[in-house]
Parts: C-alpha cells; sequence; structure tokens
C-alpha cells in the first residue's frame, strides 16, 4: 500500500484509526522526496530530522487522545515564502539564503495545531514573481507529469511536490493565479480564499493586497478539510475577517441541482487553446448534466486586469521588498564602499532578473509625477473589475472558465518573453484585484498527456458554492496520478 | 540696509505620545532600555510581519487636534513613506499623506505684539525610527530598533509667524494643551518633542512668500529663537547682495551657531507615497470624536479659574501654577493631602522655582513626592520649624525627597520654646555683647535684632523667634 497516493483526508483516516502512524507516514513522504527530488526539484529545504521528530511527537499525542482532527499526523509541505520559526525561509532568492525566521506563519501554525506533520520548503518563483517556477535562485522545479515542462508558478513547488506525491498536501500562496495556474498544470487541485480569509501573518508579502494563501492537495474534499483548519480571523493581520461561517467541508454535497453557472465569452477568446476550451467547457456540460443552469455572459473589463494588476503588485512589491537591504539579515556583498554602496551592491547581486524588473516597474509607477497616471488609475481600474463581478454575481452562483489558456509550457520558453508570460495570467488575475475565491481543478489532458483545469470563481465568501459545484464535478472523474506519482 | 524684511515662519512639530505600547506593536515605549531589548518581528521589519494599529494613538492624535480645533478626518487612511535609511529597519515609514487625521485648526498665542492665532494645516500619525549610533572608533555603525514604532504625531502649522518670539509662544502653547492632555511628556532634550523650522523672509509689504529653507537638530527653545535669528540675517545678507536664497533642509549647529546645508530640493528624495496596504482605512465616528471629547481634561484656562473658586488664590498664583503641568499636578496633590492651598502655592513659586532656577531643571523634573512636600508645609505653617529650617529641609526633600518629620526628629530641628533654655542662651547674649546693649539701652532699637539674630545663631536657627525677642527686651 503507498501511503503517498492517498489523500491528506485518506491518510488521516488511517492514521486515526490506528492503522498507519503519523512516523510511518513521514517516513514513506521521506522516502518518495529522496527518490524524486533530482527529477522535480519541489523543495528548497527538506527538514527529515524535524520531520520525524515532529512525527513522533504528534503520534504521542494521537494516542493520548489530544489531537483528533483530520490532518494529525499528515506530511505537508510550505511554500517557501511563509516563515516557519528555526526554519530556512528563502522566498527562492539568494537574498534571503541564509534567513531563518524568529516566528512562524499564523497559516502554518494552525496547521501545526492541527497536528500536521512539516516536511520542508517548496521551490517558487522569487518572492513569488512569476508563472513557471523558473525564477527561483535555486533552480527550476519541474512538472511530474513531463519534466521538460514548467510546473507553472509561483507556487510550481507546492503544486508539483503535491503531484508527485513527494507529500500528502501543501500550502501556496496566490497573488495573480499563483495556487490555481501551477495547479492546473500539475494536475491537483488548489483553493483561493477569499482576500481576508486566511491571515498574511508570516507570508514574506509580494502583493500585500492581494496575496492570500490557500490549500494544494489531490482533491476538493482535502482542500476544504485544509482551508477550514487554516481560516481564522486573526488579530495580528488587520486586512484579516472575521467571517459569519467556517465550516467549508459542509460543501461536500454532490448536488448542483439550480446552482446557476454563468460562463463568461471573454474567458473563451482569442489566445485559448482549443483542448483546453473544450475540456472546460466539458466540465460546464457535466454541472448542467447534474441540473446546474448554465448560461453565457459578458464579463466587461478583462483586458484591462493585467495591466492594472501588474501596477499594483509592482508598486506594492518595490516597498514590501525594500526591507531587503544586508543590513539586518539575508544576503550582504563582500566588499562595499559606503552605505548606498553596500545596498546597491547586495541587491544588484540578491536579487534575481525578475524580481528587479518588477521592483523598477513598481518604483517607476509611484514615483512623482506618474502616480496619478499609472497607480491611481490601476486602483480605479481594479474598483470597476470587482464592480464587473458585482455585477455578474447578481446573476451566477458562480463563474466557469479556465485556469490558464495553455497547458504547462516547455522549460525555458516563458522567460524569453515576459509579456507573453504576463498575458498568461489572463483568467486568474481579476480574481485577486476583486479579492474573490477561486478554486482550480483537473478536468482533462491534452494530447501530450499534459493536465487541463478548470477554474470556478465565487462571490466574496462563497467559497461553499465554489466547493460544491467543484465537487460535484470531481465525482464524474477518478484522480488520475502523475507519472511521476508511480 | 536699504529695506526692511519680514520673516515668514511655519513649524513642523513632532511629538512622541505617551501610549505604553508602539503603534504598530505590543512592544514597550519606555525610553531607556538595553539596546534592542523593546522589540519584536513587528517593529524590526521582520519578512512577514503585519502592523496592527494602537487605538490610543488614534486617540491621542484626536485629543490634539480637537484641543488645537482641528476638524477630524473621519475617514482616514496611512500611506508608505518610501526611503532607504538604516534606522528603519522595513526602507519604509509607515506615515500619512493624503488623509490625515486632522486638518485646519489653531491655536491663539500672546506676544508683547498681542494676542493672535497660529493655523494649524494638519496633524497626522506616523511611526518613530530607530536610533543610529556611529562608532568612529570600531568605524562602523550600531542600530537600536527600541524608538523603531514608538508613535509620533507631527503638527504641520501654516507660515503664520512672523518671530522667534511668536515661535516659542507657540510651541510653549503647544506643550502646554499636549502636557494637560496627557498626550506626552513633550520635552525637547530628550527628543519626545521636535520642531523643524521651515523660514523664508520677504520685503514687508509683500504678498509673494520667499524662498524658505528648513532647519532642523533645534533641541532647545534657546537653539531655536537663535537658529531663526541666524537663518533670518543669512537670508537676508544673501538677498542684499543679490543672491537667490536656496531651497534646502539645513542643519543648525548651536555650538557654532550656524547651519549647514544638508540637502537642496535638486536631490530631495521621491518618496514614493502610496496606501499602506497592510492597513485598513480608519472610520470615526461622531460617537467616537464624542467620547475623546468628553474625555478632555481640564484645560489651563479653566484650571486657573478653578484654582481662584475653589481654592481662593490669587490670579497671580492660579497663573503661575497652571504654567505648568507638573506645577499644577503637584500643587492638586499636596492640597489634597494638606490642605492650606495658599501655603502650598507660595512654596512651589517662591522655593521650588528658586531650586529649579539654580539647578537648571525643568518643572517635569521635580523629583520629590507630594507626601514629603505636604509634611513640610505643614511643620513650617504649624511653627514646629522655624523659617530658616524650613527653607534648608526643603532643600533636602527637593534634591533628595527626604520625610521632612523624620529628619527634623533625628536632627532635632523642632523650634525650640522651652523658656529654661532660651533664658540661658540669651543671657549668654547679653553677656558676650556689652556694645549691643549698651546701644539698645540708649535707644538703638535696632541693636535687639542683632541680639536675636546672635541667639537664633547660638541655637542654630532652631529658637522660637518670638519668644527670644519677648526674654531679650524682659533682661535688658
Amino acid at each position: 500500500m503507498d501511503l503517498m497516493s492517498l489523500t491528506a483526508v485518506e491518510l488521516g483516516s488511517r492514521i486515526k484509526a490506528g492503522e498507519v502512524t503519523a512516523e510511518e507516514a513521514a517516513q514513506a513522504a521521506l522516502d518518495a522526496i529522496e527518490k524524486k527530488e533530482k527529477a522535480v526539484n519541489s523543495f528548497v529545504t527538506v527538514d527529515r530530522e524535524g520531520a520525524l521528530r515532529r512525527a513522533a511527537e504528534v503520534q504521542k499525542k494521537i494516542n493520548d487522545g489530544t489531537l483528533t482532527g483530520p490532518l494529525a499526523g499528515v506530511p505537508v509541505a510550505i511554500k517557501d515564502n511563509m516563515c516557519t520559526e528555526g526554519l530556512l525561509t528563502t522566498c527562492s532568492s539568494k537574498i534571503l539564503y541564509n534567513f531563518v525566521p524568529t516566528y512562524t506563519a499564523e497559516a502554518v501554525r494552525r496547521l501545526e495545531q492541527a497536528g500536521a506533520v512539516i516536511l520542508g520548503k517548496t521551490n517558487m518563483d522569487e518572492f513569488a514573481m512569476g508563472s513557471t517556477t523558473e525564477t527561483s535562485a535555486f533552480g527550476e522545479t519541474k512538472n511530474p507529469w513531463n519534466t521538460e515542462h514548467v510546473p507553472g508558478g509561483s507556487s510550481g513547488g507546492s503544486c508539483a511536490a503535491v503531484a508527485a506525491e513527494e507529500c500528502s498536501y501543501a500550502l501556496g500562496s496566490d497573488t495573480g493565479g499563483s495556487i490555481r495556474q501551477p495547479s492546473s498544470f500539475c494536475g491537483v487541485t488548489g483553493l483561493k480564499p477569499t482576500y481576508g480569509t486566511v491571515s498574511r501573518y508570516g507570508l514574506i508579502a509580494y502583493g500585500s493586497s492581494l496575496d492570500q494563501i490557500g490549500p494544494i492537495a489531490k482533491d476538493v474534499t482535502d482542500c476544504a478539510t485544509i482551508l477550514e483548519v487554516i481560516a481564522s480571523h486573526d488579530a495580528k493581520d488587520s486586512t484579516s475577517v472575521l467571517r459569519d461561517d467556517y465550516q467549508f467541508t459542509g460543501a461536500l454535497v454532490d448536488d448542483v441541482a439550480g446552482m446557476r453557472i454563468g460562463v463568461p465569452r471573454d474567458y473563451f477568446g482569442e489566445g485559448l487553446d482549443p483542448e483546453v476550451r473544450e475540456a472546460v467547457l466539458h466540465v460546464a456540460e457535466e454541472l448542467k448534466k447534474k441540473g446546474a443552469a448554465v448560461e453565457e455572459f459578458d464579463l466587461s473589463l478583462v483586458e484591462y486586469a493585467i495591466p492594472a494588476y501588474y501596477v499594483i503588485a509592482c508598486a506594492e512589491a518595490s516597498s514590501n521588498l525594500a526591507r531587503f537591504d544586508g543590513v539586518k539579515y539575508g544576503y550582504r556583498t563582500g566588499e562595499y564602499e559606503e552605505l548606498h554602496g553596500m545596498y546597491k551592491k547586495s541587491r544588484s547581486e540578491g536579487f534575481g532578473a525578475e524580481a528587479k524588473r518588477r521592483i523598477m516597474l513598481g518604483s517607476f509607477v509611484l514615483s512623482s509625477g506618474y502616480y496619478d497616471a499609472y497607480y491611481l488609475k490601476a486602483l480605479r481600474t481594479k474598483a470597476l473589475i470587482k464592480r464587473a463581478f458585482d455585477k455578474a454575481f447578481a446573476s451566477y452562483d458562480v463563474i466557469l472558465g479556465p485556469a490558464a489558456p495553455t497547458t504547462a509550457p516547455r522549460l525555458g520558453e516563458s522567460l524569453a518573453d515576459p509579456i507573453k508570460m504576463y498575458l498568461g495570467d489572463i483568467y486568474t488575475i481579476a480574481v485577486n484585484l476583486a479579492g474573490l475565491p477561486g478554486i482550480s481543478l483537473p478536468c482533462g489532458k491534452d494530447k501530450n498527456g499534459l493536465p487541463i483545469g478548470v477554474q470556478l470563481i465565487g462571490d466574496c465568501f462563497q467559497e461553499k458554492k465554489i466547493i460544491r459545484a467543484a465537487y460535484a464535478f470531481e465525482r464524474t472523474r477518478s484522480y488520475e496520478h502523475s507519472p511521476m506519482a508511480m | 540696509m536699504s529695506k526692511t524684511y519680514e520673516t515668514v515662519i511655519g513649524l513642523e512639530v513632532h511629538v512622541e505620545l505617551a501610549t505604553k505600547t508602539k503603534i504598530f506593536c505590543g512592544c514597550s515605549t519606555a525610553f531607556g532600555g538595553a539596546p534592542n531589548t523593546h522589540t519584536c518581528p513587528v517593529c524590526t521589519g521582520m519578512p512577514g510581519s503585519l502592523p496592527v494599529l494602537n487605538k490610543q494613538v488614534v486617540e491621542y492624535a484626536m485629543a490634539v487636534g480637537l484641543a488645537t480645533n482641528c476638524t477630524i478626518t473621519q475617514y482616514c487612511k496611512f500611506d508608505r513613506k518610501n526611503y532607504f535609511y538604516p534606522d528603519n529597519p522595513q526602507n519604509y515609514q509607515i506615515s500619512q499623506l493624503y488623509l490625515p487625521i486632522c486638518r485646519n485648526g489653531g491655536v491663539e498665542i500672546e506676544t508683547s505684539a498681542g494676542k493672535k492665532v497660529v493655523g494649524i494645516h494638519e496633524i497626522h500619525m506616523e511611526e518613530d525610527a530607530g536610533k543610529l549610533v556611529h562608532d568612529e572608533w570600531e568605524d562602523v555603525s550600531i542600530v537600536d530598533y527600541n524608538r523603531s514604532g514608538v508613535p509620533l504625531i507631527e503638527i504641520v502649522s501654516e507660515p503664520d509667524m512672523r518671530s522667534a518670539e511668536e515661535v516659542i509662544a507657540y510651541l510653549e502653547k503647544l506643550r502646554l494643551i499636549i502636557q494637560y492632555l496627557g498626550a506626552s511628556d513633550c520635552k525637547l532634550n530628550e527628543g519626545s518633542m521636535r520642531a523643524d523650522v521651515n523660514l523664508s523672509v520677504r520685503g514687508v509689504g509683500e504678498t509673494e512668500f520667499g524662498t524658505r529653507t528648513e532647519m532642523k537638530n533645534l533641541n532647545s527653545f534657546k537653539a531655536i529663537a537663535r537658529a531663526i535669528e541666524g537663518e533670518r540675517a543669512r537670508q537676508i545678507e544673501l538677498l542684499e547682495e543679490g543672491k537667490p536664497v536656496i531651497q534646502e533642509t539645513r542643519r543648525w549647529d548651536d555650538n557654532k551657531e550656524y547651519s549647514y546645508a544638508m540637502r537642496s530640493k535638486e536631490d530631495a528624495q521621491d518618496y514614493r507615497y502610496f496606501p499602506e496596504p497592510d492597513l485598513v482605512p480608519i472610520s470615526i465616528s461622531d460617537e467616537w470624536i464624542a467620547r475623546v471629547k468628553a474625555r478632555q481634561p481640564e484645560m489651563r484656562t479653566e484650571k486657573m479659574e478653578r484654582y481662584q473658586r475653589e481654592f481662593g488664590l490669587p490670579a497671580y498664583d492660579a497663573e503661575i501654577l497652571t504654567g505648568d503641568k507638573a506645577f499644577a499636578d503637584l500643587f492638586e496633590a499636596t492640597v489634597a493631602l494638606c490642605g492650606r492651598p495658599k501655603k502650598v502655592s507660595n512654596w512651589i513659586m517662591v522655593e521650588t522655582i528658586r531650586m529649579l532656577k539654580d539647578n537648571g531643571m525643568d518643572p517635569d523634573e521635580i523629583s520629590f513626592s507630594p507626601e514629603h512636600f505636604a509634611k513640610l508645609v505643614e511643620l513650617a505653617d504649624e511653627g514646629a520649624v522655624t523659617n530658616t529650617v524650613a527653607k534648608e529641609v526643603f532643600e533636602l526633600v527637593f534634591r533628595e525627597d527626604i520625610d521632612p518629620d523624620a529628619y527634623v526628629e533625628e536632627k532635632g530641628l523642632k523650634t525650640v520654646s522651652d523658656e529654661g533654655a532660651l533664658r540661658a542662651a540669651v543671657e549668654k547674649v547679653i553677656a558676650e555683647n556689652p556694645q549691643s546693649v549698651e546701644d539698645y539701652r540708649n535707644g538703638k532699637e535696632k541693636a535687639i535684632g542683632f541680639l536675636v539674630g546672635q541667639t537664633m545663631k547660638a541655637m542654630k536657627g532652631k529658637a522660637n523667634p518670638g519668644l527670644v525677642n519677648q526674654l531679650l527686651r524682659e533682661l535688658l
């Protein structure tokens, strides 16, 4: 019996039943990592000793009945932009190559409290800036379905680790699609919650007003279960929201009768791969068969989402990344003259090309004389996009579309043309600008055997609707393990 | 000089607020403390940390705004001010640019020229930076983040002041208001109140402002006055020579009484302000404003009236006692213990102020307790000690906060009213000063004063002077 082929909830229930111990689960995961890491490179840091020690502690608490939750003893991988006390946290950047946090991110702390066993930290695009996990300072992660292709990004390490079955589930973060797009490329399920649902405390910020942590797993049940654990109203995060309802697993019912599903024509236009189009529209058909009312509509303004996103996210990033200066922690250049010389040299050597590009772009749009023309205009566009979604959600419970225009590109194909790479975020970005929840789950494969993902978008705080729709569709097909899972 | 010039001055005053914890985290704001001990991930700018606003900061800012007749911005926001410097751990300061909490206020000042209102353009909230220590010996700089995140308000005046006297009057007025509110101790020398002076000159009668400079590093009222005079003279000299005044920031060196250019407008930084995404906008309801208003403490004018009404003090006393919050606090606490308001007032106005002056101290540096002060007032008022002894004991109360009862008891300083003991001393003085005795007997009334003094001296000041006088007349 391969423990790693189980979903997180399945493994958790076996541990709870005493059929498997947390130590056995952790060992199985570490063995899988040992075997596959060379080919996949999902992890920046693997904490073998810590994971085994932690598994033993958790097992003791399971035995004495103090840990009873569904995820107790289940091994997890954490994206390397979430702080973990005493464990290297790099954001896949040279500038944080030696940074060991003194505290743990709230979402991770909540997982630990629920008995999670942390295996290590997963690879990502540097500071979550990228769509391929190729901008990492620690080498690219490969797609477990075909190692000549990218896993997507920026949570590419987390998605690849789940698809390669090096962990039972993972945490990712999503600023412009960084959970949903790589989930789609890797054939796994990833959920980006409503902004404010999961505390950002301890998440190293990229675009503060857009960043959200979310679960990445094999199926919808896992995602709902994990979200239930990590979602909270956290006094340490001022943007955290107190929700009425945190019982996401209550939406795991195979019933979409009467659900109104909107299919935006704008999401099926030029640039969409025909195979992706077909697979995604097939999902709409399946939900229709189950009693949902499916209708096409026009969601305007989507073409403005990409420029607005890159202006806002880069502006915030230019300020958020200012603290990495070689003074307090992280990389400091060897030789320098004077203070500003140290800043310049440390940052020039510490940041990669994509991070530098976004810092420069962000600094430019905030600079005096350009602020109104770029930043303010982007904020207005953001408000208009939110209004367009509000209008759509007056008529629909769920919006259905692709998560990405294509399946996973080949390694090296994307970075050569950043504009093209940015355009690849077209279906995911508007969701972040409007603060909405979105889920991406597998719905087929292209002729090359690469996974295709469908995205379901809900109104703010309506995770349960997208979970219900996703769960209902998931019932119509079985989970496909990646070749690397074997 | 062929032309007469007018000086135009506006101030930016930073005030450290008296909250127990910092503006965006739970760390202590206590002054001192070993370097980097009042710190956490938030105030050291650790990756992933997030600010959470201290509500008390908003209330203090509102209180100062209301007391200076400002309009409260009921939907206000924080912005990030971006600049690189090691005392600023995030390399941005959380401040307010677009929607500051208070706007359009003003305070009335009084100078030799009469009364006038100095307008307040805005008051905004922000965080303080850490402290850089340059170790020239080791050729390194060390950063202490204890002060990082201490809450500040910046009070920006309109360019309404015309002289150093007006500037000092304005600053004293602000300081008094803020001290009364308990929002800050406003110590210039410790940096809990800091003023930057924006100054320009123009010909009398001109309506356009001249080019201004901003002066920093002013640590006392005296330095501010000197810096204003110095900068005014410097700018006039430039204009007289037909040279332009350059818009720049200058650093005042009070020892050399000269200012140095720090940076000009050309190389001024672009702070790239934008709304702080980690904090939600602050919504201030009418009810909240009403609550803060209702909690405003008694301000100076009301206190002055009350002191006259309730304690029967002369207007002069009331004015001096309320002129510094430390005096008013000491007065009220002492009167609560021993009554005798006029006596307490006298001890503050005469002896306390004299001791402060002699020691070059500010009123808020008074360190003795109202308990010991009250006991001293009682001892003196009841005649248990003589005035001379009382003054000596007060100096010890002032310096070391001794217990006057115990001290007087221990040293045997109580006034001697025992007739036997006094009679012996008086007889001795008469015997030793035949010339004065002679003078007195010859009608020189003054001579008795000398003899009283000699007796007091012999009794080390403890003798009851009335009784000594009576005994002398009797024995002569």
